[in-house]
């Protein structure tokens, strides 16, 4: 390190304001950040939705997404000024010096070119590689970052590797021209925690090797521990607080990076399931899948009176097959659904209204579960309407009531539209709307995992309040093993469609464990800034032993 | 119904601001719409002459008597023109009601309940979209006999044809939404479920299409009335109008340019309004 002024500073952005169109005309979105990044630096910019972290991602290459506009500040990339530069000379930038990977590969890529391709675009159109040495150096790239099969997979379609490979292949892709300086935006965030470890370790690796510098975007402390030197903490577009990784989490100095600090602390106490009682919900021995592919396999679980089964595993595990199979949306080829010891009819169109108020479901998307044209009146007046037959002046004060449940205001919220509300507020009104039938078990499936941190764990306690009320079972479906940590009382693993294990959260949380179980709960990232080093470490060693945990597609 | 989904709390002030910021071509489509409503209703006290009244010699030039002439029987060309209006226009709106009607019925119904309804419908409908519509029409108006009633319910079930596919295919994009699935399992009935849920979602497509279907219809009554199958005379009608007094261009007169005119001032008129609709609900901005 040189003095502050000296030429290792790359990149300096002072008194950034960036402004988004809205119907009433520009709304400062970025309200002047300053942000000093030095070469080979790694540098985690950290929020919650809407904390201005991608478009300030974005800012640092010196572009503004459609509808937005750097209005003040200044970017000095490499001693040059971008927000006054020209748009050629910021093009002859970006994906040489600068370059970029985003959150969806899958989205990223273009869907009718093989990896090859786009791997060698950038290196080509720069000018820096011609086209066969920029394919000998992808075989090299790709091996690096631990790809499998690193000669061939290049020549690969996207749809043709893995959703944790191409992530893997996009970081490969985005060092093609070795650039200066990476924008990493949430790269792991649709990714299931056990393939997320080795993008995490492959980015890492990318990046010390070649002495990157890179801007690290995430709403996730603890895997923003792992990567980064320093941290950023934005909220609402402005700076909370700054500081080195290890002092940031070691003593945070403001609110609200405490309140990040502290979401993964909070724990409902495990309840026991009481002895000889009849299971609300039981799964017995079902076997169900979407035409010739079976996806479940003899799948048995019980769900008791105001108890939380968790159920986990990564995605293609067939967790909300099974939810489709007790919903009655999916028919069972084997095997049957019991409702308090009655077998349920396979489809729910055969059920009666009473078994199917019983039964409700709050979805993973509260933007797809709610009508975009219906008031939120009717969204939870609805089944009050079709299910208690009630209507007029009952129905809104019971709408209302229902409103205040949830803890919002019923004045504000009740004419308002799904578009005029925020994520949090959309789940809670699909929370309302289960609530309204007056169930005895609710599904949830994965709802807290589009909302941010701080969000969900509002989510979490408001469910968790509920079910004291309410005397509600829950079938908690999930990925995120803190969310079964803090709600679940019992937990099944799920694994290719089969439960690879199941029983009360105090000992599926204790040692010994099946292999997966281990693995799901091993990848769950923690605030040690060492964790990483030191799992993967471990892994390296069971590795030796004769046992390989790693995700499937790895 | 205790609780309705389209409640229009604040739409008089929206659709007074909506109209204020609307573009110039906007306004234009929407003045050419009104003065043809406006004609189309008041025929009567707006023409100066009856619709079938013989008021002079054949072929009348330009006067004070008669401002555009008179046609091929001697009655009066503005007078036609204006009644024009309410029979075509009517007719025409009429039939693109029914085309509507059976058309998004029919998408909805296959888009919802998928299956055998969904082939079934289908096939038939690309069964009749294989045969050219005009032609199509002609035969079966040959068949059925020329009436009023019997054009409305051919165009209209032949252009439903077209309603039936955009419906069915803007609809299968809602009915994969989590809150179709959510409906289903409160156990909502068919027609909630397609009046409810769906409709109100794939309303701004539907309502664009209208004013293009609208314009199609228009011209093949028009079309339909120049072969002589659409609307018969005495009736005034615009297409048949051009036809009677189609020789008159032979000498040099613009006259049986004007109801051709009339046709062709609308159609622009509807597509601009119809423009601006889409742009507005696709959230394009500029």
């Amino acid at each position: 390190m040189t003095d502050a002024n000296g030429d290792d500073l790359l990149l300096r952005i002072r008194g950034l304001k960036i402004e988004g169109r809205t119907e009433e005309g520009w709304n400062e979105i970025v309200h002047g950040v300053d942000l000093d990044l030095r070469r080979g630096e790694v540098l985690g910019l950290i929020g919650e939705s809407g904390a201005g972290k991608s478009t300030i991602g974005l800012a640092a290459m010196g572009f503004a997404r459609d509808g937005c506009r750097l209005s003040a500040g200044t970017i000095e990339f490499d001693g040059r000024e971008l927000r006054s530069a020209p748009e050629s000379a910021r093009r002859k930038l970006r994906g040489n010096r600068i370059s970029y990977v985003a959150q969806s590969a899958a989205a990223a890529f273009n869907p009718a070119h093989r990896l090859m391709d786009q791997y060698c675009e950038g290196p080509v159109v720069h000018g820096v590689m011609g086209r066969a040495e920029a394919e000998r150096d992808a075989i090299d790239l790709f091996e690096r970052i631990h790809l499998p099969d690193p000669e061939a997979i290049g020549f690969r379609y996207p749809h043709q590797v893995s959703g944790g490979q191409l992530q893997r292949a996009m970081t490969a892709m985005a060092m093609s021209c070795r650039p200066d300086l990476i924008v990493f935006d949430e790269p792991t965030t649709a990714l299931d925690v056990t393939t997320q470890i080795e993008v995490l370790a492959a980015i890492r690796d990318a990046v010390e090797q070649f002495g990157t510098a890179a801007i690290y975007i995430t709403h996730d402390l603890a895997v923003v521990a792992q990567m980064a030197d320093r941290i950023m903490v934005l909220r609402h577009g402005l700076l909370v607080e700054e500081g080195d990784t290890r002092q940031l989490l070691s003593d945070p100095q403001m609110e609200y990076t405490r309140d990040l600090l502290e979401i993964r602390r909070f724990r409902v106490e495990e309840r026991p399931r009481p002895a000889d009682e009849t299971p609300v919900l039981e799964m017995r021995g079902v076997t169900a899948g979407y035409g010739a592919s079976t996806v479940l396999h003899d799948v048995s679980l019980q769900i008791h009176r105001k108890r939380t089964v968790a159920v986990v595993g990564e995605s293609g595990s067939g967790k909300s097959t099974a939810a489709r199979v007790i919903t009655g949306l999916l028919p069972p080829t084997a095997g049957e659904v019991l409702y308090d010891g009655e077998p349920l009819p396979a489809r729910f169109d055969r059920r009666s209204t009473d078994q199917l108020r019983k039964l409700q479901m709050i979805y993973q998307m509260p933007d797809t579960a709610l009508n975009p044209k219906q008031r939120v009146e009717m969204v939870i007046g609805r089944p009050l309407q079709f299910y208690l037959g009630l209507s007029g002046s009952k129905l809104r004060e019971r709408v209302r009531a229902l409103l205040d449940m949830i803890e919002l205001e019923p004045d504000t919220f009740i004419d308002r539209l799904p578009g005029e509300l925020s994520g949090g507020q959309k789940q809670r009104i699909c929370i309302a709307r289960a609530l309204a039938a007056e169930p005895e078990v609710i599904l949830c499936d994965e709802v807290t995992s589009a909302l941010d941190p701080l969000v969900a764990e509002g989510i979490l306690k408001l469910l968790d309040r509920l079910q004291t009320e309410f005397s509600l079972s829950y079938m908690f479906i999930t990925h995120d093993l803190a969310t079964v940590r803090a709600i679940a009382d019992e937990v099944v693993v799920m694994f290719q469609g089969k439960v690879v294990e199941s029983g009360p959260k105090s000992e599926m949380f204790t040692p010994p464990h099946h292999d997966y179980t281990d693995l799901l709960l091993s990848s769950v990232p923690e605030m040690d800034p060492d964790w990483l080093d030191r799992l993967l470490a471990e892994r390296a060693e069971l590795a030796k032993q004769g046992r390989v945990l790693k995700a499937a597609d790895n | 119904m205790a609780v309705t989904s389209d409640t229009p709390r604040r739409s008089p002030a929206r659709a007074v601001k909506l109209l204020r910021e609307s573009p110039w071509s906007a306004r234009f489509g929407m003045a050419v719409i009104l003065v043809y409503v406006v004609a189309a209703l008041f025929a009567p006290a707006i023409a100066p002459y009856g619709e079938t009244e013989i008021v002079g010699a054949e072929y009348e030039v330009w006067s004070e008597q008669f401002p555009i002439g008179t046609d091929n029987l001697g009655r009066d060309m503005l007078s036609r023109v204006i009644y024009g209006a309410r029979n075509t226009v009517g007719i025409a709106f009429l039939t693109t009601l029914l085309a509507f009607l059976i058309g998004s019925i029919a998408g909805l119904l296959a888009a919802t309940l998928r299956g055998w309804v969904d082939q079934l419908l289908g096939r038939t409908v690309d069964v009749l979209m294989a045969i050219p519509s005009l032609i199509f029409a002609l035969l079966i108006l040959t068949i059925v006999g020329t009436s009023v009633i019997n054009m409305i319910v051919v165009i209209a079930v032949l252009d439903s044809t077209r309603v039936f596919r955009l419906t069915r295919a803007v609809s299968m994009n809602v009915v994969v939404m989590d809150f179709v699935e959510s409906a289903r399992l409160r156990g909502e009935g068919l027609w909630w479920i397609m009046r409810q849920e769906i409709l109100p979602n794939i309303a701004a497509p539907l309502v664009a299409e209208f004013g293009l279907r609208f314009c199609f219809v228009f011209l093949t009554i028009s079309a339909l009335s120049f072969l002589g199958l659409g609307i018969q005379p005495p009736t005034a009608d615009w297409g048949s109008m051009v036809r009677d007094n189609a020789t008159l261009i032979s000498y040099g007169d613009i006259t049986p340019m004007i109801p051709a005119a009339a046709i062709a001032l609308l159609t622009v008129g509807v597509n601009f309004v119809v423009d601006w609709f889409l742009h507005k609900t696709s959230g394009l901005k500029e």
